[in-house]
């Protein structure tokens, strides 16, 4: 069957890929454009590793087909830097050690960032729940909750 | 542990790793971020039944599919000889390996591959599994690790020759293992108080949430190159040249990023095949498993029955300890019943013990490590009945536990005299935490367990390459699972007397650095620090002697100071201290590279202790249990970066309390796997868990140049235990079996509700 051709924005800028209809938006990010930043953990919308917006939801990639982006914007872990300068959540994740492995940061990275752009104050309970879609293995979460809270709060210029 | 000036400049401090950057911009490639051009696709059939004969495989009508460029099944893979090799803690045999890696004569579980197909895409290879026709006799099973060892339970190798012990007949059971400290029986004698109780473990997986993925490429010549993420680049190497009969120089293997292992990438599964189909197709191979795959087929650790025998004075010293340990290993030999044993009560000093443990086949995946393998499971049992003591005796938990701790000197029931320890220390830490005195509510209850884990060394070996212009690549073998990388560089700037940032560490690939056994028994900041460190001093050493050599000295008078050599004394001459940058510029007109090296076998692992305090609050009418406060108290020996050490024990932590109340894997009638995913087996998520507050205690290690003791594995030897503990506080309900499942609970709590009101 032939391709669709999508056009989308992606990260700001104007893209276009052609994708087989059952090709998801994880699967074009990865093997259609090659950013690998987002993970493929699972496949079944339960771990987040492959977080990234769609017209700014908070989605799993694995979830949404290609052919589904016509028109979107979408962004993802590779966006999330502007150029050299780390967002203030990868920068806090970096020193508050809110990794381990690394594997589930790039998704965790995408949702935190997506629930401070709606709840700029959260409490713990909050992140909390915004992250519990994103598995992390290694960490137990203490340090990813504390990092989130912490950038929230230096982005609000408290802290 | 409070210094009245910082010992160091590096090591303890909370620098910046250095992979953080390419982990927090996605551009951190991980094992299945690798391709090659020209790469085709890899897919694995398997068995849907839990035990069959293969009669017949027939993979011809797969062969002609357009696309397909290779299949294989068990007939491209030369039958192993029974021989043992080490893989992680434990140790696998070759025999067992190749039929695991690939079915031979038996589908041994749910999930066990029987072939494989490479094509040109993903899909062409699924379509061509479809099309492989195989014919099975499907045979009864058995899953659960007590009725394989009963009389007239389906055998999976009528063969096996049990191990430790003499049996009549075909047997399930593989090996026994037995410890003895003392006299038993006299200990019991001279108890006031004897409690026996049993208790029972699930079956849990490691859960990392990367997939196992490779890419192999063999060239025409036979020389093969493979990307995988491992916890043991050395390990991939030995074992796939071993089972596709290749020179182990004929293969590079390059560690990838690895996204979590715990343990369950200290073995191989797809590289074999990756490799074997890249030699048949003529093409680089890619593949990767899918997230049901990895929980059919990849191993989880073992389920374990057991049964515990404690006996006491009425003044608390525990007079004697028996139990017996029952780990299932899966399809093949291979349980952790081993370490089960040795580390069930090595926090305590007790003169009489006596602990056998059986090994058992059943069909499911071969077991693989998960961190402290064994350990948990004897733990739970022994920390159960060690609670259900101070209960008895009407004594505190904490109080109980220090009457009997280990100290120095002690003689563990698994052989060893303890050198320096700090179990004493986490205990003490636990009774002064605000934590252990804080009030609790209505049906909230709390409890306390405490944890052992030998650690290992084993073969390690760095490089630390000094650079023209005055900094540093630390180059070693192990894949980076947590910070190790930035705990290495730490240690080499300490040395080298250097800024931390100017220290570059690199893991290599097994063609560009001596052999290092693989990630895992908590081994790399302690042993791979270790050869590391000596790496570095070796460099100085020849700083030293391109001092010695400018001042026209000799090299004994020339010390090594803060980055700087200098003269030892006014009586060498006076000198101008040389920068190991100014060193490094001239390293060509004084003799060239300066390479530090450093290669052994490291002896000397500090065993690691620790004591968790767990609050939970248990809901009377769904049996729903909520950690509402976590403190995990351990022994690191030294901290060399504090972040991943709390990082290490907080993880532990929640992997424990996912395994006491949500893990597990559940089987139906026909032995197959019914929750085979991240939704049905259901880790800990954020809203789950409270903060988890790591305390450290250092003693150090005597027997490392920073006292480092492995971390990783201790923290999650006590939490199933301390939950358990914790919901009987809260209920009076003694929970025996894992997980604490809502349902379970629930049951518990309703059976115990009559004799509550009754009494």
């Amino acid at each position: 069957m032939a391709k669709h051709h999508v056009s989308v924005t992606l990260n700001g800028e104007p893209t276009e890929f052609l994708c087989s209809t059952r090709q998801t938006l994880l699967d074009v990010l990865r093997d259609e454009l090659n950013l690998t930043g987002s993970k493929e953990g699972c496949a079944s919308g339960d771990c987040g590793a492959c977080s990234v917006t769609v017209d700014g939801r908070l989605v799993c990639s694995c979830l949404v087909l290609g052919a589904e982006c016509e028109g979107k914007s979408i962004e993802t872990i590779e966006g999330m830097a502007d150029g050299e300068k780390l967002h203030p959540l990868q920068q806090t994740f970096l020193e508050e050690a809110a990794l381990q492995c690394g594997i589930c940061t790039p998704g965790v990275l995408v949702a935190a960032k997506s629930l401070l752009e709606r709840n700029n104050n959260p409490t713990e309970t909050e992140v909390r729940y915004w992250l519990a879609g994103n598995l992390c293995r290694c960490t137990g979460y203490d340090k990813i909750i504390r990092a989130v809270m912490k950038t929230a709060a230096e982005m609000r210029g408290g802290a | 542990m409070a210094a009245d000036k910082p010992l160091y400049k590096w090591v303890g401090t909370r620098t910046i790793r250095p992979d953080g950057h390419d982990k927090v911009t996605g551009r951190a490639k991980f094992g299945s971020d690798f391709s090659l051009s020209g790469m085709i696709h890899g897919r694995v059939l398997r068995s849907p039944h839990a035990h069959a004969k293969i009669k017949s495989i027939n993979t011809s009508a797969a062969e002609k599919l357009p696309g397909v460029r290779a299949v294989i099944t068990s007939k491209d893979f030369a039958d192993q000889p029974s021989e043992l090799a080490a893989a992680g803690e434990a140790m696998v045999n070759y025999k067992d390996m190749v039929r695991n890696v690939m079915a031979r004569e038996k589908a041994l579980y749910d999930g066990h591959a029987v072939a494989a197909v490479a094509a040109t895409t993903v899909e062409i290879a699924e379509a061509a599994l479809e099309l492989i026709k195989v014919d099975y006799e499907v045979l009864p099973h058995v899953i659960d690790v007590d009725d394989a060892m009963q009389p007239g339970s389906p055998i999976l190798d009528d063969t096996m020759v049990p191990v430790g012990m003499d049996a009549k007949g075909p047997t399930n059971i593989a090996k026994r293992v037995e410890f003895t400290l003392g006299d038993a029986a006299k200990g019991f004698a001279a108890a006031d108080v004897v409690i026996e109780r049993s208790y029972k473990t699930a079956a849990v997986h490691q859960g990392y949430i990367e997939p196992h993925a490779v890419v192999s490429s063999v060239s025409e010549d036979g020389q093969a190159q493979i990307w995988c993420c491992t916890q043991g680049q050395f390990m991939v190497r030995t074992f796939t040249a071993k089972l596709c009969g290749m020179p182990v120089s004929s293969i590079r293997v390059t560690p990838s990023e690895i996204g979590g292992g715990f343990g369950g990438k200290t073995v191989v599964y797809l590289e074999p095949l990756a490799t074997m189909l890249s030699k048949k197709a003529g093409k680089p191979v890619k593949m990767i498993m899918s997230r049901e795959e990895v929980f059919r087929a990849s191993g989880p650790t073992s389920a374990g029955s057991m049964t515990y025998k404690i006996g006491a004075k009425k003044n608390g010293t525990i007079t004697a300890v028996e139990a017996e340990i029952k780990l299932l290993a899966g399809a093949f030999p291979g349980s952790p019943v081993q370490p089960a044993c040795m580390c069930a009560v090595a926090p305590y000093d007790i003169k009489n013990v006596h602990l056998v443990g059986y090994d058992v086949v059943v069909n499911r995946p071969k077991v693989a490590a998960y961190r402290a393998p064994g350990a948990p499971i004897s733990a739970f049992g022994a920390e159960s009945i060690i609670d259900e003591l101070a209960k008895e005796l009407g004594m505190d938990p904490l109080e109980l536990r220090l009457k009997n701790a280990a100290k120095t000197g002690t003689k563990a029931a698994y052989g060893p005299t303890f050198r320096n320890i700090g179990y004493v220390e986490t205990v003490k830490g636990a009774m002064a935490h605000p934590h252990y005195k804080a009030p609790l509510g209505p049906n909230q209850g709390r409890g306390v367990a405490s944890g052992f884990w030998f650690n290992i060394g084993g073969e390690s070996s760095a490089t630390v390459n000094i650079n023209e212009d005055g900094t540093a690549v630390v180059i070693s073998g192990n894949p980076d699972i947590g910070g190790s990388r930035a705990s290495l560089a730490m240690m080499a700037a300490e040395e080298l007397g250097i800024d931390y940032n100017k220290v570059r560490p690199i893991v290599a690939d097994t063609a560009s650095v001596g052999y290092n056994f693989l990630t895992g028994g908590s081994r790399v900041t302690f042993a791979t620090g270790l050869a590391v460190v000596e790496a570095a001093r070796d460099a100085v050493r020849q700083l030293c002697e391109r001092a010695a050599k400018i001042w026209e000295v000799d090299a004994e008078g020339v010390i090594w100071d803060d980055g700087h050599a200098k003269p030892a004394s006014t009586n060498v001459g006076e000198f101008e201290p040389l920068s190991l940058a100014q060193l490094a510029a001239q390293a060509a007109k004084t003799g060239g590279p300066i390479c530090g090296h450093n290669a052994q076998n490291v002896q000397g692992a500090g065993p690691g202790f620790a004591t968790h305090i767990c609050d939970v609050e248990v809901d009377p009418e769904t049996g729903h249990v909520t950690v509402l406060r976590y403190t995990a108290i351990q022994d690191v020996g030294r901290a060399i970066h504090p972040s991943y050490v709390e990082g290490q024990i907080q993880g532990g932590a929640a992997q424990g309390i996912g395994w006491a109340l949500n893990e597990e894997y559940i089987y139906n009638a026909k032995g197959r796997l019914d929750n085979p995913g991240f939704l049905d087996y259901r880790i800990p998520v954020a809203s789950d868990l409270p903060m988890i507050d790591a305390v450290i205690v250092e003693v150090p290690n005597d027997r490392h140049p920073y006292g480092v003791r492995g971390v990783g594995e201790v923290p999650i030897v006590p939490p199933m235990a301390a939950v358990a503990n914790a919901i009987e506080s809260a209920t009076g309900v003694r929970m025996e079996a894992l997980p604490m499942s809502p349902p379970r609970v629930l049951a518990a709590l309703d059976a115990a509700r009559p004799k509550q009101a009754a009494e």
